[in-house]
């Protein structure tokens, strides 16, 4: 008797579990489980690893798995099914949305592409976008090592289109899979320039002012810093189950108050 | 043209080799010693027991690596040794001297040749996109055991090659079938040359790392099935020195894996020696 | 319980397939990245392709000759360095070195064979590139000459072994002949030794030029991946293995269908080299 009550008492309550998992949109305690994949934008990579971290520390029972590749391996990925979530620092281009129509774009954060540059050894401070234009075209006379992200990254998309209007970049820049790779890169080389992520400046390296506005949260968010971005999750399909509810974490008070922990620009 | 005497010739040219061997272990030495020494210091329990956390700074430890190095290793083994062992078998105990041999031959010649990463590109679209395997452990070791095959029905083969035919005779006298004669006197026989053969190909599995870079993904987790993804050992150095700041990091899982290589070494020489002496010694085998 | 003759039947069967097994991959990745290849060199055309000087995925632009370029100066330059080193040390482990010096030496050059690609990229990265910078006095220091010295290193295990080998698996009677005609032990080596193992130093450098060809991760790491000719060995470039290594997850229709036709040529590269090897070799055991 005592048995067959307790069992009662535990079918409900998984009922109630399974139904408020299933109808309420997160944070009633509620414990979730199962597995969320996240993969792409090197940029949007060490974000996902925090929220996924306090994402997992609320629901012991969930496992997010995040693995890099870029913004095209984000989009790409999520198209064919590699990841739940694919990551994404640019917005979707035209021939991706040709090709795979039911792919969703959700902005979960905002950023800035800080032009950096070896401090030890130039103390420039501030140019315009033709300078910077000049210089990674291979055109300035100036000795400055150039260094460049792979193609298919998104930070790469979005400076190519803010400041090289069209114009290539020169092909003896060096050529890094990452924003990590760039920073240490410039970090380490006499005359260095590069781009990368607001999120992943510090003091090894030094962002430029672009004609005096400094790359930081304010100017990228009212969009007077020229290049700037809004950070993307990409699902198939509207997200549903276990992504729906992560990205909803993301979205809200906590997470984005992890992103400006990190460095990042919150959107909410 | 300075003609010089034939002895000062030979003195000089035996500077020349001398110069050349000492460079050649310097080299070694300088590499192995430089990662020893930059690496080991970071070594501590805490660095192999927690698994890396991400980020920038490249914090924790290799655990995560060191589970999925092993599940890699394990699931590539149980597809390779069988295939290879088999088709070795075939090549030294059935195959006829006639064309086809020759064929499955020379392809096996030229698969050791093709380049690590033209089997990731082969692996990532059939296993990991058409088979839907996914970035995982299985597509990673079912495209490292297509690299490794040649490698082992090679040195398999030999092996069993240099099993006397006198031993094969007398087993088909005595009324076994081949298959008996295979099992029961030419593998044990060539024991040695096949153990060695497999150990090599787990410091291959070790080491590999261009083709697992493109078929396993790059999460850090802890798998937990052969179809989550993962990160070895070998692409984790990659990982670090490419996107993190921690280089002492990166050393030091570079020295983790050359102590992995230097045990495999030793192990093989261990091996092939045991087994020798074993053979010598004249314990009959298996029957 | 299944009959000895049964079991012998079936098992015979089944070696014949795993048999075929290298065979059919090996074929099967033929076709697919021959597959894979066919849209863009359909759509660009396999003269732009194969001629093309510039690479630019994102603005349509997909000529690998200067990744092919870059493979081949690298792998030549590897070859310049590792060659007489690698033959030099061949000839002190198997005619020179008193057996106890031989004997620790050839084992500690083996273990070079091991040791990951990813642990001389991050050695070559960490030592070789600052310095080459420092040397240069512009750039990084990721360039050509990194890449080379790394690959010379790394092929050298290879070229030595198998030379030692071949200078080995000369007979003694040769050796012994020319001793006894008043030959001073180096002209024995030298007039006698080295030309009778020919082809197995040959087939030995060939192997190492294959394998040289082929590295990826390390050559990503320290050769800083411009696809360009390179200006001079002090400027970076990349290498075909690396086109695909830094983009083949990314890429999407005629961009991945390129990077395959980067494979076929790397994969047509080897064929010919392992096959002259392999010619090479079989014309020594004939």
């Amino acid at each position: 008797m005592y048995f067959k009550i307790n069992r009662k008492k535990a079918l409900t309550l998984m009922t109630g579990c399974l139904l408020s998992g299933v109808l309420m949109l997160g944070g009633c305690g509620q414990s979730l489980s199962g597995t969320v994949g996240i993969g792409g934008s090197s940029t949007v990579q060490p974000l996902a690893e925090k929220w996924a971290k306090a994402f997992e520390t609320k629901n012991p029972d969930v496992k997010v798995t995040i693995q890099g590749g870029g913004s095209s391996v984000g989009v790409k990925g999520c198209a064919q099914g590699l990841f739940d979530i694919g990551a994404a620092s640019r917005e979707m281009k035209s021939s991706e949305t040709d090709q795979w129509p039911k792919l969703v774009t959700i902005h979960v954060a905002a950023d800035g592409v800080a032009v950096v540059i070896n401090p030890a050894s130039n103390s420039v401070t501030d140019m315009t976008l033709e300078e910077i234009r000049t210089i990674f075209a291979g055109g300035s006379s100036a000795t400055w090592t150039v260094i460049n992200r792979e193609e298919g990254s998104g930070t790469r998309e979005v400076f190519e289109k803010a400041v090289m209007s069209g114009t290539e970049i020169a092909s003896n820049a060096e050529f890094l899979p990452s924003n990590g790779a760039m920073k240490q890169k410039v970090a380490n080389t006499v005359n260095a320039i590069g781009y990368i992520s607001l999120g992943y400046v510090d003091s090894s390296v030094k962002a430029l002012s672009i004609s005096d506005v400094v790359c930081n949260e304010a100017n990228c968010l009212n969009k007077s810093y020229p290049i700037s971005r809004y950070l993307n999750f990409i699902t198939n399909g509207t997200p549903d189950g276990l992504s729906k509810q992560f990205i909803e974490f993301c979205l809200g008070v906590e997470g984005q108050k992890i992103v400006g922990e990190e460095g990042y620009v919150a959107i909410q | 043209m300075i003609k010089f005497s034939p002895r000062l010739t030979q003195k000089l040219a035996w500077g020349f080799t001398w110069a050349m061997g000492s460079v050649a272990v310097l080299i070694m030495l300088l590499i192995v010693g430089y990662v020893l020494v930059q690496g080991l210091p970071v070594i501590n329990l805490d660095f192999l027991f927690s698994s890396p956390e991400g980020g920038l700074a490249g914090e924790g430890g290799i655990f995560s690596c060191i589970v999925a190095t092993l599940w890699l290793i394990v699931t590539t083994m149980a597809i390779l040794v069988p295939l290879g062992l088999g088709a070795a078998i075939y090549l030294s105990e059935y195959a006829p001297d006639n064309k086809l041999t020759h064929f499955i031959r020379y392809s096996v010649e030229l698969l050791a040749g093709i380049p690590s990463i033209v089997f990731g590109m082969f692996g990532f679209a059939v296993f990991v996109l058409a088979l839907h395997f996914n970035y995982s452990i299985l597509a990673g070791a079912l495209t490292l055991a297509c690299l490794l095959l040649p490698f082992l029905v090679r040195s398999a083969e030999e092996a069993m090659k240099a099993v006397p035919s006198s031993q094969r005779e007398a087993a088909m006298a005595l009324g076994a079938t081949r298959w008996q004669t295979v099992t029961r006197v030419v593998i044990p026989a060539a024991l040695p040359g096949i153990t060695t053969g497999i150990i090599l190909c787990v410091g291959g599995a070790v080491a590999e790392s261009a083709c697992l870079y493109v078929t396993m993904g790059g999460s850090a987790g802890m798998p937990t099935s052969l179809l989550s993804g993962g990160r070895t050992l070998a692409v984790h150095v990659f990982y670090l020195a490419m996107e993190t700041n921690a280089l002492d990091k990166a050393m030091a899982t570079g020295a983790v894996l050359i102590v992995i290589i230097i045990a495999i070494n030793l192990i093989t020489r261990w091996v092939s020696r045991y087994l020798q002496t074993r053979m010598k010694g004249g314990t009959s085998y298996g029957v | 319980m299944m009959s000895r003759y049964f079991v012998d039947r079936i098992s015979r069967r089944l070696v014949l397939c795993f048999g075929t097994v290298a065979f059919l991959i090996l074929i099967f990745i033929a076709v697919f990245i021959l597959k894979g290849s066919l849209p863009a060199l359909e759509e660009v055309g396999i003269v732009d392709i194969l001629f093309g000087t510039k690479w630019y995925p994102s603005h349509e632009a997909f000529g690998i000759l200067a990744m092919f370029a870059g493979s081949v100066i690298v792998t030549l330059l590897a070859l310049v360095m590792a060659v007489p080193l690698s033959v030099g040390c061949a000839i002190f482990l198997a005619e020179v070195a008193p057996r106890r010096i031989s004997n620790i030496a050839r084992p500690a050059i083996e273990l070079l064979v091991g040791i990951p690609s990813v642990v001389y990229g991050l050695v070559g990265m960490v030592v070789l590139c600052p310095f080459i910078a420092h040397l240069s006095g512009t750039g990084s220091g990721s360039s050509v000459m990194a890449a080379a010295i790394v690959l010379a290193i790394m092929i050298l295990p290879t070229i030595t072994s198998i030379s030692e080998d071949s200078l080995r698996a000369v007979p003694t009677l040769y050796k012994e002949g020319a001793l006894a005609l008043g030959a001073t032990h180096w002209q024995a080596i030298h007039h006698v030794l080295l030309p009778a193992s020919r082809q197995g130093i040959v087939t030995a450098v060939i192997l190492g030029t294959g394998r040289a060809i082929g590295e990826t991760m390390a050559m990503v790491m320290v050769i800083g991946n411009s696809p360009i000719l390179p200006a001079n060995i002090f400027a970076p470039a990349r290498t075909l293995t690396g086109n695909i290594a830094v983009e083949i997850a990314a890429a999407t229709g005629i961009h991945e269908s390129a990077l395959f036709v980067t494979g076929l040529v790397l994969f047509i590269l080897i064929m010919i080299i392992n096959s002259l090897g392999f010619i090479i070799c079989r014309r020594k055991n004939d």
